[in-house]
């Protein structure tokens, strides 16, 4: 080794080669910084994602794109803003493009997906945009869904024919950039060259045809591991004084547009179910078939997203009633699968369903609609966008001890830390 | 480095070639050009796509583009779309059905000056309004061509301060070249150094270093590009330069790439500007007929130097020195990851030097006068003058060329603003001032000003205008980095959602959050900057944004509107 220089990572001096790439010294000091687009032998680096941002000298930087210089002085994790900066482009990506994990091939293989359990996201900062992307099914071998495109440029820069021509390229600009194919040279790819084209893809905007589900679900990348052994997600903890100590606690629970799996997630609770019977008490919910809240309660247990009038006036109402409010499972946090309808308009899927579907009665002219049935939304609404939510717990369902850690938390303010394998997007 | 391919420097120009036949590249177009260019399809596709002046699909035998920036959007912007489309029939983004028009609308065309404006087939034509639309598109339809039918801008230099004009007083072409044949390259830097140059672009780097860095840089070919895609909404002095005094900004490149040893010169004109290349290109013959261009230009060194103009084709974005380099070579122009200076390897990988057209006029001022004389003017960290674009709501747009140090109300009475409420200094990526600063100055010690600056009254609305400058930057990211591509689309949500009333305290915390985690992140300086005004205007105007947002702390939010969500439904059900 030639020219080592002198950088300071996190207070601590290290030596590295002159030159290096900042984002590899970094790990070479055995500090962990996250990348999505980042790919080692892709080279200028593409700097497109920014997740691997840390502080040089005092400015943000992408540590992808900076070479590291004698003197510098670089905070990775030594100032906590950092951690949430990273987070937030994570965030960004989640709400840029229409991510429904559960329904995903590459679900527990996705670096995006395994990028936000790592940094802990339970909900994303920023409003979902459900902007309409296509699914194009016209390439020979593959299919790209731009709904799960981060735009990282890897194909871009990484698949060429056998000939050296691009088979990818960014297109339009602005918020309408996106990832163009070439029919033309994506059917002179070999099988092995396609493949490849799928696993440099962080997420599963690149499907190879009959090859998507290789592994199953329990063996994949994220699913096993370092990650899914033991390791823990950091936890913000909610910040809840609100709650009188003493008396028991009341807890309620509704299903919006949800599945009620997750409601059965909290069943799966099992003999943990007859602790919490002893320590609070349930008033309005499925679980206890009571109606109507029949007084103040502490903590409510929201379910689903908001896709109808009905939904809207029960969230007011538990906003109004409850103290803290939860949202629990993919649905309340952001829409979940009911919003894969959010990029068709309306009247579109109403006519679907009700007029132009196989199911629908031969010459029925009427989509449904009576004083006494709800009036259905443009659009899912997050439970965030309608009432403020105090606490989020990701997962397709949650699995139960992430949802029972969180309530102890919240009505005994025990301090509590979620294993990877409780963390989950789907 | 990936390898380079000298031919595909000209894919620009091959596509305007093609392009400017009918109007648009149809897939046998897109075909030919891939052989032609020896690359795939889907790659030109991506060039062509980036850049808003070509179109895939026809865009009339005529093409008329109406600027959309705010100051025509304040002067009428609509009743002069509205009088297009009704005129020639073909609705915003479209073509009429006969296909004899198509209409667009574009980012500032740089005559914020003489707004409404647009272009016909890249013909400036100004101060619209529904009349001059109809007398207009009728003269066309009976044949008249673009060019008879066109305005010629005015130049609108308002000020200079006499004496102590320093730019914009009488130009002699080839006096500033004279001055060569006593200096050494070295010299000629120095002397940059010693007046204390800053790039006029708006990034104020200092001149004189980037020239040295660049002379330092070892290479058998090196470039000097002059960045003449002025796209910062409100700002137009370099049209004004270009228009008025060519001679002087080729000079001031000649002198660049004396100093830094470069032998090829290329003037990176945007295409909204394309109604000036006649006159640069001729300026361009004229000299080489007296040999200050080409081979053996008079100067102590052996100097050879030529310049080309290269038309851009419409991107905010390739005003970014390194966007604008890939730009030239025939790329997408997305900004490059900052791990060298252009001056270090630029064009073609070679080392670069790139300036603004006003950095290289004052060059060659500072040669013409010597640098003492600048050192007069100005202020300590800013010597020298400026030229700044005045638009909006005042009797006088137009060029002003002032001392930097002058104050801001100094300069506002000079431009007789009728009651200004909000400047906005820099454009949309600049700074928002509010009368409570009229006492500063504007100086390097206090407040820089790129050169655009739009002033505000009373009774303008600050949310249409913040939606403006979004709108704007949503559609002018290039789109490859997360925080400015999908963080300014995000940010648009935020302002039409406090534009519909529907705002609450913790939406303005938000914008602020966010705005910063944009500014922060970028991978350029348009995703650095885009947020400054909405962030700015926020923490200085907090008496407008209190109006518009919910400050009761419900915990029902107010940003969810149920009579707006149900109204698709009950429409649907009506039939």
């Amino acid at each position: 080794m030639q020219n080592l220089i002198t950088i300071t990572i996190d207070g601590k001096e290290v030596q590295v080669e002159d030159g290096t790439l900042l984002i590899n010294a970094i790990r070479e000091a055995g500090v962990d910084v996250p990348s999505l687009c980042y790919y080692k032998h892709i080279d200028p680096p593409l700097g497109t994602c920014r997740v691997c941002t840390v502080e040089v000298n005092g400015r943000h930087q992408a540590s992808c794109t900076t070479l590291a210089r004698n003197g510098m002085n670089v905070v990775v994790h030594d100032d906590p803003s950092l951690h949430d900066t990273r987070k937030a482009m994570v965030e960004m990506l989640f709400a840029e493009g229409n991510h429904f994990c559960p329904a995903c091939e590459k679900s527990g293989d996705c670096d995006l997906q395994g990028m936000g359990y790592q940094l802990g996201v339970n909900v994303s900062r920023f409003p979902h945009l459900f902007v309409d992307r296509i699914i194009d099914y016209n390439p020979k071998r593959v299919v790209i869904e731009h709904n799960r495109c981060i735009r990282c440029r890897r194909c871009v820069d990484e698949v060429l024919t056998t000939d050296g021509k691009r088979v990818f390229s960014f297109a339009n600009r602005g918020n309408d950039t996106e990832v163009a194919i070439d029919y033309a040279q994506e059917a002179t790819l070999t099988e092995e060259q396609a493949i490849h084209a799928m696993h440099i893809c962080p997420t599963g905007a690149i499907l190879v045809r009959g090859k998507s589900l290789a592994r199953p679900f329990g063996d994949r990348k994220y699913d096993i591991g370092e990650l899914a052994n033991g390791e823990t997600v950091p936890v913000v903890f909610p910040d809840v004084h609100a709650l009188k100590n003493g008396e028991k606690k009341v807890i309620a629970t509704v299903s919006l547009a949800g599945c009620f799996g997750c409601h059965m997630s909290m069943l799966d609770l099992d003999l943990g179910i007859l602790d919490l019977v002893e320590l609070v008490e349930f008033n309005k919910s499925p679980l206890t078939d009571i109606k109507e809240f029949t007084k103040k309660v502490d903590v409510g247990i929201i379910e689903g997203g908001c896709c109808n009038s009905e939904n809207v006036e029960v969230l007011r109402e538990f906003r109004k009633k409850c103290g803290i409010l939860v949202a629990i499972g993919e649905c309340a946090i952001w829409g979940g699968l009911p919003a894969m309808r959010n990029t068709v308009p309306l009247r579109e899927c109403l006519e679907e369903a009700y007029l132009h579907s196989f199911t629908s009665e031969e010459g029925a002219g009427i989509i449904p609609s009576h004083e006494d049935i709800p009036k259905i939304l443009d659009k899912v609404y997050a439970c965030s966008e309608v009432v403020d939510i105090d606490f989020f717990i990701p997962g397709c369902p949650p699995s139960a001890n992430h949802i029972w850690k969180v309530v102890k938390n919240l009505l005994f303010e025990q301090e509590y830390s979620v294993l990877f394998s409780e963390f989950k997007y789907d | 480095m990936r390898p380079i391919q000298l031919a595909r420097t000209q894919l620009l120009n091959a596509i305007w070639a093609m392009h400017d036949i009918k109007g648009y590249l149809d897939d046998s177009d897109i075909t030919q050009l891939a052989t032609l260019f020896n690359t795939s399809a889907v790659e030109i596709e991506g060039v062509v796509s980036f850049y808003h002046f070509f179109h895939r699909q026809p865009s009339g035998k005529h093409t008329i583009y109406l600027n959309n920036s705010i100051v025509s959007e304040l002067n009428g912007f609509e009743e002069v779309r509205l009088a297009f489309e009704k005129e020639t029939g073909a609705a915003l983004g479209k073509t009429d059905p006969s296909g004899m028009f198509g209409f667009y609308e574009t980012s500032c065309i740089g005559l914020s000056d003489q707004e409404p404006a647009a272009l016909v087939d890249f013909c400036p034509i100004i101060e619209l309004t529904p009349q001059k639309v109809k007398t207009l598109v009728s003269k066309l339809k009976t044949g008249s061509t673009p060019l008879s039918i066109s305005d010629e801008p005015r130049n609108n230099i308002r000020y200079t301060p006499g004496e102590r004009t320093f730019i914009l007083k009488e130009y002699t072409p080839g006096n500033a070249l004279a001055r060569l044949k006593d200096f050494e390259p070295l010299e000629v830097i120095l002397k940059i150094k010693e007046a204390g140059l800053m790039g006029m672009g708006g990034a104020f780097f200092p001149t004189g270093i980037k020239w040295e860095t660049c002379r330092k840089s070892v290479s058998n070919r090196k470039f000097v590009v002059c960045n003449a895609d002025e796209g910062e909404p409100g700002t137009f002095k370099d049209r004004v330069l270009l228009n008025t005094m060519p001679g002087l900004v080729i000079e001031g490149m000649a002198l660049g790439a004396y100093a830094v040893g470069a032998s090829e010169g290329i003037i990176y004109l945007r295409a909204e500007y394309r109604w000036l290349k006649e006159k640069i290109e001729q300026t361009l013959e004229d000299f080489r007929e007296k040999g200050w261009l080409g081979d053996h230009i008079p100067a102590k060194q052996p100097f050879s130097f030529d310049i080309r103009v290269q038309l851009g084709a419409g991107a905010y974005v390739c005003g970014e020195e390194t966007a604008l380099l890939n730009s030239l070579e025939g790329k997408r122009g997305e900004p490059r990851t900052r791990r060298y200076f252009p001056v270090e390897r630029g064009y073609l990988g070679k080392p670069t030097l790139v300036n603004n057209v006003e950095t290289f006029a004052t060059a060659a001022r500072i040669l013409e006068s010597g640098p003492a004389k600048m050192r007069e003017l100005g202020t300590k960290d800013s010597p020298g003058t400026k030229l700044i674009s005045i638009s909006g709501d005042c009797a006088k747009p137009g060029i002003y060329e002032i001392e930097w140090g002058m104050r801001l109300g100094d300069l506002l009475a000079l431009c007789e603003a009728k009651d200004p409420y909000y400047v906005q200094v820099s454009g949309p990526s600049g700074v928002a001032v509010s009368m409570k600063e009229r006492n500063r100055r504007l100086c390097k010690e206090d407040l820089l000003c790129g050169g655009s600056f739009m002033v505000l009254d009373k009774t303008r609305d600050m949310l249409q205008i913040l939606l403006n400058f979004s709108n704007f930057f949503k559609h002018e990211s290039c789109g490859i980095c997360t925080p400015c591509r999908a963080g300014n689309f995000i940010l648009n949500r935020k302002l039409e959602k406090l534009q519909m009333g529907l705002g609450s305290l913790r939406d303005l915390v938000e914008i602020q959050d966010w705005g910063t985690t944009i500014k922060q992140n970028s991978r350029c300086g348009l995703g650095q900057l885009s947020p400054n005004s909405i962030v700015d205007a926020i923490h200085k105007f907090p008496e407008y944004f209190d109006q518009r947002v919910d400050k009761s702390g419900s915990r029902l939010n107010r940003g969810f509107d149920m009579a707006a969500a149900v109204r698709e439904y009950e429409e649907a059900v009506k039939e």
